[in-house]
Parts: structure tokens; sequence; C-alpha cells
């Protein structure tokens, strides 16, 4: 009999896509996609394709219906991707909270009950560590952050991240993997951060230039189909792993190369004005989000490559040179400056008796 | 279009930059239009004649930099170091500060080592941390790779807007031992000055006596990723702003840990901000091995604390030296 893997939050974009790729897993028998809403882009399977069954439940993660579903369907493997900054079955953050929190805390205790689960794979994020200025510039798993994120999706991340050690302690027959994702680009993608990067004018905190690190949506996929399988020989796939495309990336470059010009504001008024983009709901812009955009974050991926086993096909560069493909041009794009230098840069090569 | 058709447009008809009459030319012809203009009239010689012959190379290259530098087409490592930045801009401005102004002697580079992580370890002095930039630019001018002296940094600079942001570009990081020994494990050139605030902020009486050497946290940064350390003397950083008193009741209203008075600041208003012309020497002493000992020595505080006195005494040993030998501040 093969795997039944249950995968929450398929209503978007890594879930849909984390969904479509497990099922053509030889070995999986079953996938159930559990989120508020259906996921939108599953496409029907052609004729022939050896894809396994896919069964979407409705499931609100906060109700204990969830108990029902991981007997019901024999799941022996939970792939959690439900925490998330924002969610697109909810308005307002307590709500996002709720589904983050006693989402979690359900779909745990659910867990905890099912007799058939091996194995547990939780999506985190890397702004758990948090981002001051007194914290060291990279991060390994093993780094305690000097202060604790205060609110918003990052606090979210760690409370579960601290229930899933409760878990583990209780259920240690279970293989537990965390993924502490870095911010995730690629096309189409459905983050906070992404929808700042599609403003016009990119606002930042004058005299502060963060180092940024992205991490593709291929590789956060692919990422977590290893870590939902049985490990490849000589790597290991249970435990906290930092995952994230190599290099970085500073706010300044990120804004030249997508040709958005900066609009560098003081911190207390860059706060202000994301508190009143999150009161006429022009767009979700947490107080960690400005602390992410003031002193940046940057962590080590060694335990990635060397334990995990898995390179990031994209760096960070590369990453982000894809998203910044798939969003429209900005005002200043960087193929026109460069011609403006280009052409000076000819003048001057030639000789002068010829002018 | 080529220059030699720019020739014959006299400099009063060049096209403006937002003329109606030209709409249709993108703006990046614009532009080489008018600078082929004038360099085509009176502005070339004027230009050869002011920044001297190979000017259009130098301008080539200023362009290439420029080019990067707008597309946002350069790189930097994980601590947010941009070398390209620091070896345009940066090390260009300290550089005429270091052999004009201060006329830097260095000393013993031969023992940093070409390739490989070591600690440098210096003393601190002179209210603002020229003393620690200089010794960035006579790290990366006078060792035969040009290194790059990654600096630890008291958590002050990377609280403050601009200079943390700059601090970061040039390669410098949070003094924490993450960082340490992730760049020492890097094989990097890392620098210390372990007295920070009491070396910096000392006053003017107690100019070349050590302070206390913190609590020896980058000594055991460099057992345990098995590095030499370096010590380095410098003589001439402390009389740059000659500490004469301490507003200690303003600077704890401002958060800064001590606000100078020196015989020209505040007085002279920002005037008083420019360091007198000392003459200086920066001396780096025989390395320190530290590969003898286990890695797990670092957690041994007897160890930790008789290597940091040792580096600290080579220091003040040094600095005694170098002052008798010195025949006065300013030559």
């Amino acid at each position: 009999m093969g795997k039944v893997v249950l995968v929450t939050g398929v209503a978007r974009q890594l879930g849909a896509q984390f969904a479509e790729r497990i099922r053509r897993q030889p070995g999986v028998e079953l996938v159930v996609g559990v989120d508020l809403r259906p996921a939108p882009q599953l496409p029907p399977p052609q004729p022939g394709d050896p894809v396994a069954d896919y069964v979407f439940a409705p499931v609100d993660l906060r109700r204990p219906a969830i108990a029902g579903v991981l007997a019901e369907y024999g799941v022996d493997t939970v792939v959690h991707l439900n925490v998330s900054a924002t969610n697109p079955g909810a308005v307002g953050r307590a709500s996002v909270k709720e589904i983050n929190v006693i989402g979690s805390m359900q779909l745990l205790g659910a867990c905890q009950q099912s007799a058939q689960l091996r194995r547990l794979v939780v999506k985190s994020t890397t702004g758990v560590y948090g981002a001051t200025s007194r914290d060291p510039a990279v991060f390994t798993e093993r780094t305690q952050a000097k202060t604790l994120p205060s609110g918003g999706f990052a606090k979210d991340a760690a409370e579960v991240e601290g229930y899933v050690r409760g878990f583990a302690r209780r259920r240690p027959d279970v293989a537990i993997s965390v993924l502490r994702f870095a911010n995730l680009v690629g096309p189409g993608a459905d983050t906070p951060l992404a929808e700042y990067f599609a403003l016009p004018l990119l606002p930042t905190v004058l005299g502060y230039d963060p180092r940024l690190q992205f991490l593709h949506v291929e590789d956060a996929v692919e990422v977590l189909r290893r870590a939902a399988l049985e490990p490849a020989p000589d790597t290991v796939n249970t435990g906290t792993f930092n995952v994230a495309g190599e290099g970085v990336l500073l706010l300044s470059q990120c804004a030249r190369r997508l040709g958005r010009p900066t609009l560098p504001m003081l911190g207390p008024a860059l706060g202000w004005a994301a508190a009143l983009a999150k009161q006429t709901r022009v767009s979700d812009f947490s107080a960690e989000q400005i602390g992410l955009l003031t002193h940046g974050r940057v962590v080590d991926t060694t335990a990635l490559r060397e334990v995990f086993g898995y390179r990031p096909r994209y760096s960070t560069t590369e990453a982000f040179a894809d998203f910044a493909a798939g969003s429209g041009p900005g005002l200043l794009p960087p193929g026109r400056l460069a011609a403006v230098t280009d052409r000076l840069a000819d003048l001057l090569k030639r000789p002068p008796e010829e002018s | 279009m080529t220059a030699g058709q720019a020739k014959v447009i006299p400099i009063e008809s060049a096209p403006s930059w937002s003329g109606p009459e030209a709409p249709s030319i993108p703006l990046a012809d614009r532009l080489a239009r008018s600078v082929a203009t004038l360099l085509a009239g009176r502005a070339g010689p004027m230009a050869e004649a002011v920044l001297g012959k190979d000017w259009e190379d130098r301008a080539a290259n200023g362009l290439a930099f420029l080019r990067r530098r707008i597309t946002g087409d350069y790189q930097v490592d994980e601590f947010g170091f941009d070398q390209e930045l620091t070896e345009e801009v940066l090390l260009t401005l300290l550089r005429p500060l270091a052999e004009k102004y201060f006329r830097i002697e260095v000393r013993g580079i031969e023992n940093i080592p070409t390739e490989g992580g070591v600690l440098v370890v210096a003393n601190h002095s002179g209210v603002l941390p020229l003393d620690a930039l200089m010794t960035q630019w006579a790290i990366h001018d006078h060792t035969p790779g040009h290194r790059h002296l990654r600096m630890l940094a008291a958590d002050l600079v990377f609280v403050l807007p601009v200079l943390g942001e700059l601090a970061r570009k040039a390669g410098h990081t949070l003094a924490c031992n993450e960082d340490a020994q992730a760049l020492l494990e890097r094989g990097e050139v890392v620098g210390v000055w372990p007295e920070g605030f009491k070396g910096i902020g000392k006053p003017f009486a107690d100019r070349y006596k050590l302070q206390r050497f913190g609590r020896g946290g980058f000594v055991a940064s460099a057992l345990r990723a098995r590095v030499p350390i370096v010590p380095c003397s410098i003589v001439g950083a402390e009389e740059t702003y000659p500490m004469l008193g301490n507003a200690k009741t303003l600077a704890r209203l401002l958060g800064v840990p001590y606000l100078p008075l020196t015989p020209t600041f505040p007085w002279l208003g920002p005037l008083g901000a420019i360091p007198l012309p000392t003459k200086w020497t920066i001396q780096f002493g025989a390395p320190i091995p530290t590969d003898q000992h286990p890695a797990e020595a670092a957690e041994d505080p007897m160890l930790v604390f008789n290597l940091t006195d040792e580096v600290r005494e080579t220091i003040q040993h040094t600095l005694y030296r170098l002052l008798v030998e010195r025949r006065s501040v300013f030559f």
C-alpha cells in the first residue's frame, strides 16, 4: 500500500504546486488537500498520466474535523503549509492568526491521536529569528533569536514551532521536519514581500540597506517533496533546516534590478505609512516586515546542503531574476539606464581624430 | 549617429533635454549627442588639460562602474560586504587621508598571512574609530593579495542609520562570537578592537595605556577557528583628537557612550571635527599561533585569559617601544 499524504493550505500557490508535485511521486497512492477553499490551479490529469488520486477536503483547521479526515483516509504523512502571513480565506489579522496557531494546534492534536502517522513536515519561516541590529549577520539553525518576534506571521510561526517541539516529545515515533523558508519568490508568488515589490515606488527605511535572501517556489516544492519521503542514503531529512537560495541581495540592488525607484523614509514615518495601508486595507504590511526592511536577515544553509542533501537550484539572485522577469517593468528599467552609460562609453572609445 | 556628425552641430543648437522638437529621440541618444557635441567642441581639449592624458580610459572605467551600480549588477557577500564599492569608493577616499595627512608608516605587514583566517587585535584610540579605518587601508594596500579587513564593530554602529549601512558595505559586522567565528572559518582577516569604547573614549591623560580587553571573546573565537592572532599597535591616533573632557550628561541624553571635549570641539563647530595631522605608525606584530591547542581549548577560561593577557602585553610593550622611537607627534 502506498503513502497517503495530507497537504494543508492547498488554496495557496505553494500548497497547490506541492500537491500537484507529490501526486506524481511514485509510491504515493492518495493526496488529500485541505483548505477552506479548493485549490485553484490543479489541472485535470492527462489520461495515462501516472498520478495519484487527489481528494479535496474542505475543512476549517480551527475545528476538530481534521481528526476525522486523518482517520478516514488513513493518512501517514502530513505536510502542514497552512501557516502563512495572509490567508485567502480570511480577512484581518486576528482570523489569520487563529488559522495559523489554533489551526496548527488542532492539526497536531489530531496527529497525536493518529496511529498511522509516520511523518510530519511543517513549513516555517526564517522570520522566527527576528531582525534587529543586535543579531548576528548570519543565523544558523541553533541561533537563538535575541528578541522573539513581537507579532505577525513570524510570531505565529515561532509559536507553531513550539507546539511542534511539544508534539515531537509526545510522539517520538513520528519523523518531523521543520523547514524555515526564506522569502518565497517566483512567478506569481503571493507573499507580502512580492506585494511590496509590486509597488511602483518602493518605500525604504532611510539609512538602512537590508540584506535579503530569496527562495524560489520550485526549490521550496522540491525541499518539501524530499522532506515528505524517506531520506536518501547518507542524508537526514528530520530536524530543523533553514531553506534559502545561496547568496544575498541588498534591497537597493533588488530595487535597481526591478527598475523601481526607492522612496527612503524615516523609520517611524514608514511605520505610520504601513499602519495607514493596513487600516485602509491597501496592503498588509506588518511591523515584522519593517524589521526585515530595516535590518535584513540572512540564514546559513550549510545544514540544508550537507545534512539534508539539497542545494537549491536557484540562488537568491536567480530566484529574484525569475521573479523580476514575471513582474511588470518599473519606472526606471535597468536596460534603459544601462543604455545611457553604454552610449557614453561608445563615444569615449572613438579616437579623437575621427571626430 | 556618430561623433563625426556631432561635430558640425554648434553647441548652441544642441538638442535640449526636454525639447519638444525631438520627442522621438530616446533619452540615451539625446544625452549621448549632447556630450558628443561638447567634447567635439571646446570641451575636448579642455578635459584633456584638466583631467590628464588618460582621462578617456578613466572615464570609461567610471562609466562601467556607474553602469553596474545603477543596474544593481554587483555582488555582496552574506555579511553585506560590497567589495567593489569598498575598493572603488571607500578606500579611494581613505587613501589620501592615510598617505598624505597621517603619513602612516606600516611595519610588519609580512605578519599578515597571504591567505587563510587571521585575527588582528589592535589598540583603540582617538575618539572616532579612524584607527580602525586606517588599519583597513593598511592591510588592503600593503598586503600582496590586497586583503580586506573585516572588522567587528560595536552594536551602536548598527543601530545608527547610514553608519550601519556603510559599515556592512565596507565588510564589517557586529562584534559577536557567531559572526567572528563564521568570518574566521571562511578564511578572512578579522579585526577586533577589544578595548571598545573604553579605549576610544579615554581621556588624553591616559593615552597609550591599554584598557581592559573585554571578556576575551575574541581569543575564544580564534581558538575555535584555530587561526593565528596578530597583535597590532597603532601610534599617532591618540593625538588626533585630544580628549580633555567628557560631557557625560549630554552623552547620556544623546544615547552615546561619551561626548568628547577637545581643544577644538565643540568650540569651533564642524571645524573642530578635523583631526590633528599627527604622524602615525601601524606595527603588526609576530603572529601568536593557536592551532597547537585543541579546539575545545576555547572552553578553558584560564587559557583564554592567559592568551588575552599575552596579546595585551605584546601590544602594550610595542606601543612603549614605538613611543620611545618617535621623534615628534607631528613628524
